[in-house]
Parts: C-alpha cells; sequence; structure tokens
C-alpha cells in the first residue's frame, strides 16, 4: 500500500504528510475551500459581468429589463456623460485633446531628456498653454467654456497634474524652510506643516472654495478651480515637505561637509548634492503620495466640480438609468484603477532604477 | 540645510524679523479685508451665535436634539458623530486589516491570493468612490415590506439595517460604551504599564479585579438610567405597516460610513500590519519552535508582540487619516463634524469662527490620538531603544 502511494506521489510528499498529518490535511483542506472561494467570486462576476450582460442599448434602458446580469447598456448610453461631465456636448473633441496633451507632456517629463529645471518648465508652460487655450477657448475662434463646465476625465487628471506641480516646489520649499537654522523661520514652516497635515483635505477644499472670497477683496478672489487646485496643493505640499525632509536626512552629513569644503554655495549644495540624493532616497513615499494626490481629486466633487466621480453620479442618477448603478461605479472604478496602478506600477519601475548609488 | 555663515548673524536677524513683519503685514491685511467684507453682508464677528438656536435638524445624533437646540449643541452632536463613526469603524478596519495580513503572511498560496486581491482592489480605488458605491447599495435595498431577514432578527432594507437591541436611549448607551473601552483602556495599563510591574501579581489581579467591576456595575448604571420606561430590555424589530418598529436602526449612511472606511482603511493597516509580521526575524520564530511553543503561542507571544513596535507608529498616522476620512460622510449625509460645522456656515454666515472651531477640534482630536499612541509607543519600547524607532 505504502509503496504505491510512494511512486504515486513520491517519497518527499509522504514525509511531510507523515511529519505533520493533520497540520498538512489541514492545509490542504483550507487551501481547497480558498480555492472554492476564489471559484465563487470569479464564477459570479463572469456570469453577472459577461454572460448574462447586456451590452447594447438599442432600446435604452428597457434593453435591460429582465436581464440577470450587467447592463452594460448603461455604459454605451451615457459614456459621454461619464468622461465629460458637463463639458458642452460639441466641443467634447476638445477636452479629448486637452486631456490626451497633458498626459504627453506628463509622459515626456518622465524621459531623463527633460530632467532640468529649464527643460521642465518649459515643457510644462507649453503643455498647460494648449491645454488651458483648449479647455477654455476663446483663441483661434474656439469658443469659451467657462471652468465651471469643465468636467469628466480631463478635468480630474488636470487637478492632479497641477496639484502635483504645484505642490512639489512648495513642498521642497517648506523642507528647506524647516531645516533652517533660523529658529522664526523653521517653526513658522513647522507650523505650516503640522496644521495643515492634521486638518481633512474636505475642510481645507471647502476654504478655498467658499471662505477665501471672505478674506481678499471683491473680485480678487480668482476661478473657483484654480483656488481648489491650490488647496490641493498645499495638502500635498505638507505631506511631501516630511517626505523630503526625511529623504534630506538620510542623506550623510559627509555629503554636507564635502560641499562646504568644496567651496559650493549654499544653493549650488542644495541643488547638485543634497536634493538630487534626498530625491532618491524618499521616492518610494514620494510614489505613494503622488497616488494618494491622484485618488484625493475626487474630493473635488464635494466643493461642486464635476470631476470623473461627479459625472459618475450624474451618468446613472437620471431617471431611466437609476437601477444601473453598480455598472456605472464598477467603470468608473475601473479607470482610477488602471491610472493609479500604471502610477504605481512606473513607480515601482523608477524605484528599481534609481536607487542611490545606482547611477 | 544648515548655513554656518547664517547662524546668530545679523543678516539673520534681519531676515527673521521682516518675515515676521511680513506675516503681520499679510494677517493685518486679511483681516481687514474680512472685516469690509462682512460689514458688506451685515455680520460682526463673535462667538454669540453660538448660543442661538439653529432652526434646522440633523438627521443623526446620539443625544436628544431639536430644532430650538443652540448652536454649540448641533457643534457637540457633530463632533459626537464623528467620534462614534471613527471608533467603529477603526475597530473593524483594524480587525480585518489583520486578519488579511495573516492571510497575506501564511504558508498558503491561496491565503496569499485572497488577501492580496483584496488590498490591490480596494487600495486602488479612491475611497469617496467606494462611499458613493456602498451608499447607492445600502439606498437600493428593498423595502421594508420585501426587507431581507436573517432569522427574523436582522432585516436589510433600504431605510436602513435593523438589529435587535437594548431599548436604551442612544446617548446612554454611548457613555456606557465609553466607561466600558475606559475599563479596558485602564486594564490594559495595569497589565502593561511598568509603574504596576512593581506590584505584587496577586495584588495587581485584585486591582485589576476591581476595575472589572467598577466598570461593569458603571455601565450597568449607566444602562438602567438610559432606560426607556415601561419597555421589555431587549427590542428586537418587527415588521408594522410600511416600517419597523423596535431594535437598532442603522441608517443608510451611517453603514455606508462604516463599511466604506472599514473596507478601505483595512486595505491600508493590512499593509502596515504584514510589513510589521515579516520584519521579525526568521531567529526568533525558529527559536520560539525549539523552545517547543505552540504555533498559536508563537503568534501571540512572538510575531505578534514584535511586530505590534514596528506597526504602531505607522498605525497612529493611518487612524489620523482614517479619522479625517469621516468627513466624507458630508458626501452622503451623514451629520459628522464637518457637516454640521458647513451647514453652520451657510446657516448662520460666522464663517470664520466656525472654521476655527472646526481646526480646534480635528486638532484635538488628531493631537490626543497621537499624544496616545506615542505614549503606548514609548511604554512598550524595548529598554535602551532609540525612540520611534
Amino acid at each position: 500500500m505504502t509503496t504505491i502511494v510512494e511512486q504515486a506521489f513520491g517519497r518527499r510528499f509522504i514525509n511531510r504528510l507523515r511529519d505533520r498529518p493533520l497540520a498538512s490535511l489541514l492545509n490542504v483542506a483550507i487551501s481547497l475551500a480558498g480555492i472554492a472561494l476564489i471559484a465563487w467570486i470569479a464564477w459570479g462576476l463572469f456570469s453577472w459581468g459577461v454572460v448574462n450582460a447586456v451590452w447594447t442599448s438599442d432600446t435604452g434602458a428597457e434593453a435591460c429589463r429582465g436581464a440577470t446580469g450587467a447592463c452594460w447598456a448603461v455604459i454605451e448610453a451615457r459614456w459621454r456623460v461619464i468622461l465629460f461631465g458637463l463639458y458642452p456636448y460639441d466641443e467634447q473633441w476638445r477636452s479629448v485633446l486637452g486631456g490626451i496633451a497633458i498626459v504627453i507632456v506628463s509622459i515626456l517629463s518622465c524621459l531623463p531628456v527633460f530632467w532640468t529645471a529649464r527643460r521642465l518648465a518649459g515643457l510644462w508652460l507649453v503643455g498647460f498653454a494648449i491645454f488651458y487655450g483648449l479647455m477654455r477657448g476663446g483663441v483661434f475662434g474656439l469658443s469659451v467654456v467657462p471652468e465651471a463646465s469643465w468636467g469628466g476625465l480631463s478635468l480630474t487628471i488636470f487637478i492632479f497634474v497641477a496639484t502635483v506641480l504645484l505642490g512639489m516646489p512648495m513642498a521642497i520649499m517648506l523642507a528647506l524652510l524647516r531645516r533652517s537654522s533660523m529658529p522664526v523661520i523653521s517653526s513658522a514652516a513647522a507650523l505650516v506643516i503640522d496644521s495643515v497635515r492634521s486638518l481633512p483635505l474636505l475642510s481645507i477644499l471647502f476654504t478655498a472654495a467658499v471662505i477665501v472670497p471672505f478674506l481678499v477683496p471683491q473680485g480678487m478672489s480668482g476661478d473657483k478651480l484654480y483656488r481648489v487646485i491650490a488647496g490641493c496643493a498645499i495638502f500635498f505640499a505638507a505631506y511631501q515637505a516630511e517626505v523630503i525632509r526625511s529623504g534630506m536626512q538620510a542623506v550623510g552629513r559627509g555629503q554636507e561637509e564635502a560641499a562646504t569644503a568644496l567651496g559650493l554655495s549654499y544653493r549650488h549644495h542644495v541643488g547638485y548634492i543634497l536634493m538630487p540624493q534626498a530625491f532618491r532616497y524618499a521616492l518610494p513615499p514620494t510614489i505613494s503620495q503622488i497616488v494618494i494626490a491622484f485618488k484625493e481629486t475626487s474630493l473635488v466633487v464635494i466643493v461642486g466640480f464635476f470631476e470623473l466621480m461627479a459625472s459618475a453620479n450624474a451618468a446613472y442618477g437620471t431617471g431611466e438609468w437609476r437601477f444601473a448603478y453598480v455598472e456605472v461605479y464598477v467603470f468608473v472604478a475601473i479607470l482610477y484603477f488602471v491610472f493609479i496602478f500604471s502610477l504605481s506600477r512606473y513607480g515601482a519601475y523608477l524605484e528599481r532604477n534609481m536607487r542611490v548609488g545606482k547611477i | 540645510m544648515r548655513a554656518p555663515t547664517l547662524r546668530g548673524s545679523k543678516a539673520s536677524w534681519l531676515i527673521q524679523a521682516l518675515f515676521i513683519a511680513a506675516v503681520v503685514f499679510l494677517v493685518w491685511l486679511v483681516v481687514d479685508f474680512t472685516r469690509s467684507n462682512l460689514q458688506a453682508q451685515g455680520v460682526t464677528f463673535g462667538f454669540g451665535f453660538l448660543n442661538r438656536s439653529t432652526g434646522w435638524s440633523v438627521n443623526y445624533s446620539l443625544i436628544p436634539y431639536s430644532t430650538t437646540d443652540p448652536y454649540w449643541k448641533v457643534l457637540v452632536i457633530g463632533l459626537m458623530n464623528t467620534l462614534w463613526l471613527g471608533a467603529i469603524s477603526l475597530t473593524f478596519a483594524t480587525l480585518l486589516g489583520v486578519l488579511v495580513a495573516i492571510a497575506r503572511t501564511v504558508t498558503n498560496r491561496v491565503f496569499n491570493f485572497i488577501g492580496l486581491m483584496f488590498v490591490e482592489t480596494f487600495r486602488n480605488i479612491p475611497i469617496l468612490l467606494q462611499v458613493f458605491f456602498w451608499f447607492a447599495v445600502f439606498t437600493n435595498l428593498p423595502n421594508p415590506r420585501n426587507a431581507i431577514s436573517y432569522g427574523d432578527m436582522v432585516f436589510l432594507s433600504a431605510r436602513g439595517i435593523f438589529v435587535p437591541g437594548l431599548n436604551v436611549t442612544l446617548g446612554m448607551a454611548f457613555w456606557a460604551l465609553a466607561a466600558v473601552l475606559a475599563g479596558a483602556g485602564v486594564l490594559i495599563w495595569i497589565y502593561n504599564a511598568r509603574r504596576f510591574k512593581r506590584i505584587e501579581p496577586k495584588a495587581r489581579t485584585r486591582l485589576a479585579l476591581g476595575v472589572l467591576a467598577v466598570t461593569v456595575i458603571a455601565a450597568l448604571i449607566l444602562l438602567y438610567l438610559g432606560r426607556k420606561p415601561d419597555t421589555d430590555l431587549i427590542s428586537i424589530p418587527a415588521r408594522r405597516g410600511l416600517n419597523f418598529s423596535g431594535g437598532i436602526q442603522i441608517g443608510p449612511e451611517v453603514s455606508t460610513m462604516i463599511t466604506a472606511i472599514t473596507i478601505y482603511g483595512a486595505a491600508y493597516i493590512s499593509e502596515i500590519v504584514r510589513a510589521g509580521l515579516i520584519s521579525v526575524g526568521k531567529g526568533q520564530i525558529e527559536a520560539a519552535t525549539a523552545l517547543g511553543l505552540s504555533p498559536w503561542q508563537i503568534f501571540t507571544r512572538i510575531r505578534m508582540a514584535l511586530a505590534f513596535r514596528m506597526i504602531l507608529p505607522s498605525l497612529t498616522n493611518q487612524y489620523i487619516w482614517l479619522i479625517k476620512a469621516t468627513t466624507l460622510g458630508i458626501a452622503v449625509g451623514f451629520s459628522d463634524f464637518f457637516m454640521v460645522v458647513a451647514v453652520s456656515i451657510t446657516q448662520s454666515g460666522h464663517t470664520i469662527e466656525l472654521i476655527g472651531i472646526l481646526m480646534a477640534g480635528f486638532l484635538a482630536i488628531n493631537y490626543t490620538l497621537a499624544q496616545v499612541f506615542n505614549r503606548i509607543n514609548r511604554a512598550i519600547a524595548l529598554p535602551g531603544a532609540r525612540a520611534g524607532s
């Protein structure tokens, strides 16, 4: 008997069973239960999302009547609302081009060729000029679309990119000020960082959207969109400042002493010695801060912007599609997931290739 | 960056003096503009409005509230709701997070995979989307007449989830729970703080039993005081017409917030816990195995105990973050602290004062949380280890 089993499964398997028979039997049973659970979920999702799903909306919401699966017809019917929000229907191509411009510039600025302050600044100026010209219009005969009507995916990407671009220099400033040897300045920076960090982002957005107009003379508060972006940027900067500061602390003291001994000025020391190394040390937490910033753009819906999240609500909230909320949210969740997952994958790639000592 | 040449020099003091002057000037400017803006609206600065009655109602409150109650009371209600929601969802998130972390670290590929899927899915979707999703789910449950029922005790309906409960006012239940939590805190303190290690074990046990008895009696007294007159102690929900009577109704807003924060928080907490579990050296486990400890003992006495020190600082940050996430309640109409402040601002016009109160409230919550966890962190640190490491 034993020899047959031995021949079938091999000596090692038998020995393992013999050593811890109960534990491994239990382990096998648990594994099978786990596999059953996964299969059950996967099958449920597959039959709901593919097999029993309704894909086309020729007859509007009626097409989904009686269907036991997902009603993807809602996406076909409402995808323009989901992706563009309130943006005027006939002008939505501008929103597409604007979004594409921002994404292209983002990808370009990931190339080492552009990694000097001047080139990056030039690139982004051009990128934002194209985006603004397309989205707002008023040039080259394009009709004006005010910021309040921007919406959907382009707005989400714009707020995210602007937040990070504006927030990063602020973060570097705050981190440097916090390390300053002047007590008044360093404690002021610490106060700003700590108080922003202890507040919810929503209260900062609320302040930016509703309260700032009270604090400045009438008509000087600028458009709500830019105030809200500034709020997001300050919030991002407060967290990122601490990340950069920890990166700076990781740079050995010898580096600073060597720079001083070489007679480098403070500016050159910071620009050529301190920051490049600090950034490499701080890369993993920086990536996660950027990912968090992307997720948090969704909060601007609370102060009345029509970005991806709000358009999702609008897409199913209107009369006939009210039942199809799961499909709309799943679709938007997949969009977010794809963006966030690619961001963090790219971050992991950077981490592998930019470790200190590697370049 | 240190700049030794500037330290204490005249230039440095000049820069700092200019900085202070600039800040003072800026603040003065803002105050001036604000004053004239508010005057144009006919609102004056001051906290007197806190005693005015609100005239509007909140949809979720732990203590009795009517529209004639003053503003300060509605703010207290908001603060209580935030703490209440935070306490429940942080507890659930921690429990679920630890479970997922264990699933990801055991030597079983299937469980590793399930844990991985959970974390990657829920971490990569914004929490606000999850809030909206769960709200849509909870408000699209069947109406009370067709409610999903579990053993005729628990009912799921679009009006909320109905569970059996004690016939006690919500406010008193809150204080009773607070008493139990405080008692548990004192017990943990007695068993872990160094100052009690000096007492004899027997005396310590007696002390702990005393605390336990006081806690139970206090909770029972509080529950008795809060008991609704002429009712059974336990009330079970029952269908009555178009709604339910009896039991505890958990509205869709509360269920939404608890579910969303629990799941999203668990995805993050599990990563923190997993990092802690991984950081425990293999040698420790092998030594424990060699000593003949059982797997359960190894887990509780060695792995978890050692990992806890690694976990606590990041967990504190995560808790503070999750407390701040309760403000998303405004998206589904849960009257947390932030929502109450926001409504008060639009109703009373006292913008600056209320934002000040909001900031003070969150600073107080976060500071207290950080202090408590730092105390625990210091208490459990290995003797001689660097603080915070």
